[in-house]
């Protein structure tokens, strides 16, 4: 699904502050793949994510999705095969717009927005079923503005969000980062059930131990912008959360 | 009474810059004040047109359009050439001083023997009540042309791009012509002040937009009180309150200088009203606590 070979990012080239934040990196990941990215601050995971998604471009290497070579693809561009969770909560919505009108703008992701009223009756009732999903009691809110919902609330909702329209790849960067330990547990719990459920090839950042154990079926640690370590499905139920403590050590 | 009948007309003209400032300002989020520019190149537009002889109602189109191509300007140096909004605003509007200027091949053109939009209709003998009718259906049909485009999923979008940019980039969505649109239609709609204003003071002047950026402001910054203190979330009325803010701040304008005060104080009386405006609630508000 996601082909990555020989990627490079050098922030600042050339001058005194350059930094190389992905070196010859390359990673393939296949569809159905969930993969759970770890590694210390500065490894280059975020910008590997970015790069990713299209809101960094690469300074060489190339990025295959699905067949195409989207390397020099904009991030608009590329929200045919890609939907994201930001790690704050408020990047993903747009705070003064309704819960409605930020699905209708999910809802339209891979399609054209065009000049007629699509947040018509019908397309209420559809976001009103699967908000209720959620169990969070917003399926009564959709005319309030998402901005004023706590941010595990926005963030499940971005991820129900993701699914409105053709998804094939969806990428989290530190979902939960921003969340109290009850709603982090929720928002990856949708997560992981949404990725399963749609059949999504998965990409997710964290700093949580426990998250990179627990959730996917794929874990690759960073180091110094390239792939250190990449631990496949077999040999990951093998292993324990003191184990991926260790690497950081 | 006719007095004050002149400045809610007179806000009533100036209700598509208040419009065109809400759009820019509010929705997407941009600091524009290619308004000066715009709003003169309206007046210019409509003057040398009417005064050839083109039927008003072609005249707004054109009108219109001619602000938008400035509007669009003033986008593309901002999100091409990445140059700061403002920036961008004021060379725009720097630079239309000399097209307005070779437009209207003088500084001034008198309109008072040409057909214009408020003769177009005759209900009333009262010539102020018939301009009046007139430009109550002319803001009307704007408020009700965007309030429908805001609503549809085009307008979704553009509301969008202001208020959450990386997200509605990961929706797929090109910013950067987005704001062009979005600048272009605020402009389109400052110039249409322009083309209202030139007819209902029967000429345009070189000098007619100078500071006129002010007058949007004002009646958006009243307008938000009004939005801010009722937690107003529809758009339709959010619009309305901007068509009253325009009309208050010219009434606020009108009452100064009945009261006697020189009219060569006119913009500093304008510059410290927006100041208290813009001020007043905040201060209040701390009194409050």
């Amino acid at each position: 699904m996601i082909k990555i070979s020989a990627l490079n990012k050098t922030y600042n080239e050339g001058r005194l502050n350059e930094v190389r934040s992905i070196q010859n990196l390359n990673l393939s990941i296949a569809a159905n793949d969930f993969v759970v990215i770890v590694g210390a601050n500065g490894s280059g995971k975020s910008t590997l994510l970015n790069c990713i998604a299209g809101s960094v471009l690469p300074s060489s290497g190339s990025i295959i999705i699905d067949g195409t070579d989207v390397s020099r693809l904009p991030d608009y561009k590329r929200s045919r095969w890609i939907a994201r969770v930001f790690q704050n909560p408020l990047s993903g919505t747009a705070p003064d717009l309704s819960i409605l009108e930020n699905f209708r703008l999910a809802a339209l992701r891979t399609r054209s927005k065009s000049l007629t009223i699509g947040t018509t009756e019908a397309f209420k009732n559809q976001v009103e079923e699967k908000v209720a999903l959620l169990g969070m009691g917003l399926e009564a809110k959709l005319e309030q503005p998402i901005g004023t919902l706590s941010g595990g609330q926005r963030q499940a909702l971005t991820l129900l969000m993701a699914v409105m329209d053709e998804l094939k790849i969806l990428l989290l960067d530190e979902p939960t980062a921003a969340l109290d330990p009850r709603s982090a547990d929720l928002v990856m719990k949708t997560a992981d059930k949404i990725i399963k459920e749609y059949g999504l090839t998965a990409v997710m950042v964290t700093h949580n131990i426990k998250d990179a154990y627990t959730y996917g079926n794929r874990v690759v640690q960073m180091s110094e912008g390239s792939v250190l370590r990449d631990i496949e499905q077999e040999e990951k139920k093998g292993l324990d959360v003191a184990t991926i403590y260790e690497w950081f050590g | 009474m006719d007095f004050y009948l002149t400045a809610i007309l007179q806000g009533l003209c100036f209700s598509g810059i208040a419009l065109g400032i809400y759009i820019s300002m509010k929705i997407f989020n941009i600091p524009d004040i290619t308004t000066d520019g715009s709003y003169t190149l309206g007046g210019a537009v409509s003057a040398v047109l009417l005064s050839s002889g083109y039927s008003p109602l072609f005249v707004l189109l054109i009108a219109m359009l001619a602000g938008a191509f400035a509007g669009a300007c003033t986008g593309l140096i901002h999100t091409k050439l990445k140059v700061n909004p403002l920036l961008s605003g004021i060379l725009v509007m720097t630079a239309l001083y000399s097209v307005n200027l070779s437009l209207m091949g003088r500084s001034n053109i008198p309109l008072l023997n040409f057909a214009n939009l408020y003769t177009l209709l005759r209900i009333f003998d009262n010539s102020n009540l018939n301009t009046l009718l007139i430009l109550l259906l002319c803001v009307l049909s704007l408020v009700i042309i965007i309030s429908y485009i805001l609503s549809t999923d085009f307008g979704i979008t553009m509301r969008a791009t202001g208020n959450s940019e990386t997200m509605i980039r990961s929706m797929g969505v090109d910013t950067d012509r987005m704001k062009v649109i979005g600048l272009a239609l605020a402009n389109a709609l400052t110039a249409t002040s322009g083309y209202l204003l030139t007819q209902f003071q029967g000429f345009a002047d070189i000098n007619m937009g100078i500071g006129i950026v002010i007058a949007g402001l004002g009646s958006v910054i009243i307008a938000e009180v009004f939005i801010s203190r009722l937690s107003i979330t529809s758009v339709s009325t959010s619009l309305i309150l901007v068509i009253i803010g325009a009309i208050i701040f010219q009434s606020v304008l009108a009452l100064t200088l009945s009261m006697g005060i020189d009219a060569s104080l006119l913009k500093l009386i304008t510059a410290v009203f927006v100041l208290l405006i813009v001020s007043l609630p905040k201060l209040l508000f701390k009194k409050a606590l």
